[in-house]
């Protein structure tokens, strides 16, 4: 399975997916599967205003913690609460149900930056 | 290039993720580390521990030289009986932790940590005034833990007669799986029922494909790295180079129970004495911290101050909340203490729990 081809991809293995204004920020099937069950899901507040890499979001399995870099600027318009209580969803269905936050862009040519879903196949080193 | 068990092809076979564990290319999960830990706790788990190194005592005074290097007294070791103890350095610290296997009058076994294999030998070598004759026999064996409540009927279907019997921390020698010169001990790490047995390294094979073959009727699942960390720590089990190390003392790491100062000379002796007769400074306590999983190295603070710090920390698998091993002050080790931890920026409420943090259903 190839990575959708519908978004762009960060070398930190964050996924974004732009609809009108708004981007939503989810990490890669990659991502998941090299940290292992996840258990825990930190995200940003709301109405905060983020600056491309900046660290926004934590995810954690039971043995590691990393963190989420945005791929791109602008304010924090939603966060998935669903994932409270259900971290697992990150693993099981990393590139929908399991999105972490959204952001709505301050400057939409940073998506320019990011790679194709071939491009980051390539650099996440499989398919799956 | 990295060193690699007798089971390795198996484990890659497994589709298992394999790491660099101090040099040596280990799985740190196979199926993944929630379901491996579950299958421990309910049926029975496998384990590769064939990157821990042993050591062999012979002569006639391999007794009077191990008992020179350890905090806890062989001498009241039976023959076919194990002992866990501290090896000490002359301040008192931990050069490691140890499960000491007594064969015979002239023969014991001693069982060291994979990253410590060469660091004990030597030190082994270089303090031996009794002149026992001491063998690196690391090498020449393979070794698989067998922990879980289905432990014992699958180690008997193998050993061909009673497992029961043999005591916690207790061993028999003889034939398992139809290999001779096995080891198969009533030891392990991770709080449940089973066995760890010590096998020629050329009967790998053998040995793994039988457990495997016969563990299928009792839920037998390989278990990773990952996995055998969490189980431990759920039970308060100190990891070498986590928890313990060099610069950390049996007294202050809740080891005293396998260290008998009053069993005679010993290397590490004095220091303890002294440390005992001043008051131990820090002691080695269970955390439960809210919110937030506390992670190794994070501070522990109590009134605005960095007093501790944490030296293993995870979600428990089985408890779902987030426990911690960590140094704090004597005066602030007491369960109920209630204290913080510094995770990444962040200040979680912890609070001193009694360990083990989890206990086996009964």
């Amino acid at each position: 399975m190839a990575y959708p081809t519908d978004r762009k991809y960060s070398a930190e293995h964050e996924w974004v997916s732009v609809a009108g204004n708004v981007a939503t920020v989810g990490i890669t099937h990659h991502a998941q599967d090299a940290l292992g069950d996840i258990v825990h899901v930190e995200l940003p507040t709301v109405g905060k205003t983020v600056k491309k890499g900046d660290g926004v979001a934590e995810v954690e399995s039971v043995k590691a913690v990393s963190d989420v870099y945005t791929p791109v600027s602008g304010k924090i318009v939603a966060v998935n609460d669903g994932l409270d209580g259900n971290e697992g969803t990150v693993n099981s269905t990393p590139h929908d149900a399991g999105w972490l936050f959204r952001v709505e862009l301050s400057n939409a040519a940073e998506l320019d930056g990011l790679m194709d879903s071939g491009a980051y196949g390539e650099h996440a080193g499989n398919d799956f | 290039m990295p060193r690699r068990t007798p089971f390795h092809e198996y484990h890659r076979d497994a589709g298992a993720r394999l790491i660099d564990f101090g040099g040596w290319e280990m799985p740190v999960q196979y199926q993944g580390l929630q379901a491996e830990h579950a299958a421990c706790r309910s049926t029975v788990g496998c384990f590769d521990v064939s990157h821990m190194g042993e050591v062999r005592f012979r002569g006639p005074h391999a007794l009077a030289a191990v008992n020179h290097l350890v905090t806890n007294d062989i001498s009241k070791c039976a023959f076919d009986q194990a002992m866990y103890t501290a090896m000490c350095n002359e301040r008192g610290g931990i050069v490691d932790d140890l499960i000491v296997y007594r064969i015979a009058e002239e023969d014991i076994l001693i069982c060291v940590n994979a990253a410590n294999r060469e660091k004990d030998y030597a030190w082994m070598k270089g303090h031996n005034p009794f002149g026992a004759e001491i063998v690196n026999e690391s090498d020449q064996w393979g070794q698989l833990a067998i922990q879980g409540p289905n432990a014992i009927a699958l180690g008997e279907a193998l050993l061909g007669h009673s497992l029961a019997d043999v005591k916690n921390y207790w061993f028999t020698r003889g034939t398992f799986a139809g290999i001779e010169g096995c080891i198969v001990a009533r030891t392990g790490y991770t709080g449940e029922d089973g066995f760890e047995v010590f096998l020629p390294a050329g009967a790998a094979d053998v040995v793994w494909t039988a457990i495997h073959d016969t563990g299928t009727r009792f839920g037998l699942a390989d278990i990773g790295l990952g996995a055998r960390d969490t189980l431990r720590l759920e039970m308060k089990y100190c990891l070498y180079g986590n928890d313990i190390d060099d610069d950390t003392t049996p007294l202050e790491a809740g080891l005293a129970w396998v260290t008998k100062l009053e069993k005679g000379e010993f290397v590490g002796r004095d220091p303890l004495v002294a440390q005992k007769a001043a008051g131990v400074p820090r002691r080695l306590v269970g955390l439960q911290v809210q919110d937030r999983i506390a992670r190794q190295h994070n501070a522990v603070i109590h009134g605005g101050q960095v007093v501790g710090e944490v030296t293993s920390g995870t979600r428990s698998p089985c408890l779902g909340t987030n426990i911690a091993i960590a140094y704090v002050p004597a005066a602030l080790s007491k369960p109920g203490t209630a204290l913080e931890v510094d995770v990444r920026g962040k200040i979680a409420l912890a609070e001193v729990v009694k360990t083990p943090f989890y206990t086996r259903p009964t």
